[in-house]
């Protein structure tokens, strides 16, 4: 299945830095969440679009993720040549993550 | 002291929607209407603006959004705070007293505040740029702008003065909140976890129709009904900081755990340090509760004390962008829109363009997500080609569009659909600068 089955999520921005939220619909679905959806898996899934490490926090309380990651240089929201300069649509790229 | 404040957020950005905030205006009870109209490149521009024209540089949208709900606000008793001074808030609220005049409200206590531009202190004052490391003097004439994120304090006296409209440049978008919670409850400056609290509710319902169901509808996975009649949100707070986020009965959208979830977590990095002029605010341990239809319950945010300095934005010239946009359709679509892009870059270098950076983008194939993940998806039947490219001269941003208009009669078959912009990029950057460095002013005045 695909992270989008069992959760939902938003993009942020603050200059380069993104985060991407990752929320389960049912709360049952945190610890699957927690398990495969780790901050290696982000990287490697956005590799092409990112730089740099992705930072994970844990919000349980709420069945949610939440994914600090950089953008590339020149990919600040207010230089970038990119058609989305926030990046507000990576949390759908995120979302087409598989997961078991 | 008062039992609970209703709260609402009439604005999530400059260029919002104003009929939601007149339907919380006239239906929403509230005691408070905030417009939070400022993202980070705004008041530089606005500061451009001023340079220009010493009566200018506030948002473009004020007297109409004051015209539409100050009749309504006046009548119930709901005092109006926002950031929409921009880069000169004196001359906005000069702007919401002629408004207020017009309509017949003679009388109204408006104030500015000011303090928040710091041009002057960070120009030769050893300063250093947080993302370059570069002292802010070797931006030299290309800065254009600094402004401190400030707090709540100054909203605080300008409501304590008896102020029914508070007008901002750049106060940090939960201090919005946070100020009339301060006010109403009488919370001191240095109580943390109730300016936690103030503060994720002034985070939950700073980008207005983001918490109440806009940002979030994917048909058939998050449907989300009533999207063109979105309500905006409400935040009922009690003394204690606890707080249930609502919309007006009947408006559209949706409240639920699940958007609050979303907006809690939008623009944060590690959610048990939000740092903000008022409080370290940690929201790491909120929890969300349904209470009832479009009710969600929020608790257990905490603070801890505010950084010893504010963080600055600066604004600063820095080249220009060309954009230039061509639409292929048909059979074979994608190959002559490639082929238009190999032309294009081709003669950018035959003319003598060189630019910083450059890129060829397929809207509709790879444009967001770059190549890799276009390929598991069947080939589009149109795609749009847009060549986009940064240079130092405003002549060589021009010139994209004029290769990519040309490729009409000198490109591939079928083009159509040719657009061309050049923009001059205000790039922002930021630094930090100590509190006693910044000084902000309250001038209250009657219309």
């Amino acid at each position: 299945m695909r992270l989008r089955d069992v959760a939902h999520g938003r993009a942020g921005d603050k200059g380069r830095r993104v985060n991407l939220s990752v929320i389960a619909f049912d709360p049952a679905d945190y610890p699957r969440l927690a398990r495969e959806v780790t901050a290696d898996r982000v990287r490697a899934h956005l590799a092409d679009l990112i730089a740099g490490p992705v930072i994970r926090y844990e919000l349980p309380q709420l069945a949610a993720l939440n994914f600090v990651l950089e953008r590339p240089a020149g990919g600040g929201v207010t230089e970038t040549l990119a058609l989305d300069p926030h990046g507000k649509s990576l949390s759908a790229a995120l979302l087409d993550l598989e997961i078991s | 002291m008062t039992a609970s404040i209703r709260i609402g957020c009439g604005a999530g950005y400059s260029g919002d929607r104003i009929e939601p905030a007149v339907e919380l205006a006239e239906q929403g009870r509230l005691d408070y209407l905030v417009f939070e109209c400022l993202a980070e490149r705004t008041i530089a521009l606005a500061q451009l603006r001023k340079a220009h024209d010493p009566a200018a540089g506030y948002d473009p949208l004020l007297a109409e959004r004051m015209r539409a709900v100050l009749p309504a606000c006046a009548a119930g008793g709901v005092t109006i705070v926002t950031n929409m001074g921009a880069a000169n808030p004196v001359a906005a609220a000069a702007v919401v007293r002629g408004v207020a005049r017009e309509l017949g409200l003679a009388g109204l206590p408006v104030a500015a505040i000011t303090g928040d531009d710091v041009l002057d202190v960070v120009t030769g004052g050893g300063f250093t740029i947080d993302e370059t490391g570069a002292p802010v003097e070797s931006l030299g004439d290309a800065l254009v702008s600094a402004n401190a994120y400030i707090g709540a304090a100054p909203i605080v006296e300008a409501l304590g003065q008896g102020a029914r409209v508070v007008v901002t440049g750049r106060a940090a978008d939960p201090s919005l909140f946070v100020g009339p919670l301060r006010h109403a409850f009488g919370w001191t400056a240095d109580d943390w976890p109730l300016l936690g609290r103030a503060t994720a509710v002034g985070h939950l319902l700073e980008c207005a129709g983001q918490v109440t169901g806009g940002y979030f509808a994917d048909p058939g996975r998050t449907d989300v009904a009533g999207l063109a009649r979105l309500g905006f949100p409400i935040a009922e707070v009690a003394a204690d900081g606890r707080a249930v986020v609502t919309k007006v009965p009947g408006s559209g959208g949706a409240v639920t755990i699940a958007t609050c979830s979303e907006q809690l977590l939008y623009e944060i990095g590690d959610p048990a340090a939000y740092v903000t002029p008022d409080v370290v605010a940690d929201f790491s341990g909120v929890e969300l509760a349904l209470d009832g239809a479009d009710r969600v319950r929020v608790r257990g945010a905490t603070g801890h004390p505010a950084p010893a300095t504010l963080k600055v934005a600066l604004g600063h010239r820095d080249g220009f962008i060309g954009d230039g946009q061509i639409s292929y359709g048909g059979s074979g679509a994608i190959a002559r829109a490639r082929l238009a892009a190999t032309i294009v870059t081709e003669r950018l270098r035959i003319v003598g363009v060189r630019p910083d950076a450059l890129r060829c983008d397929l809207i509709g194939l790879d444009s967001l997500h770059g190549a890799a993940r276009s390929g598991v998806h069947p080939e589009p039947y149109e795609v749009r080609l847009r060549v986009a490219a940064r240079t130092r001269t405003r002549a060589e941003a021009d010139r994209i569009g004029r290769e990519v208009e040309a490729l009409y009669t000198n490109g591939p078959y079928g083009g159509g659909g040719a657009t061309a912009a050049t923009r001059e990029v205000l790039a922002i950057a930021s630094t930090w600068v100590p509190r006693d460095r910044v000084s902000c002013r309250v001038s209250l005045e009657v219309a």
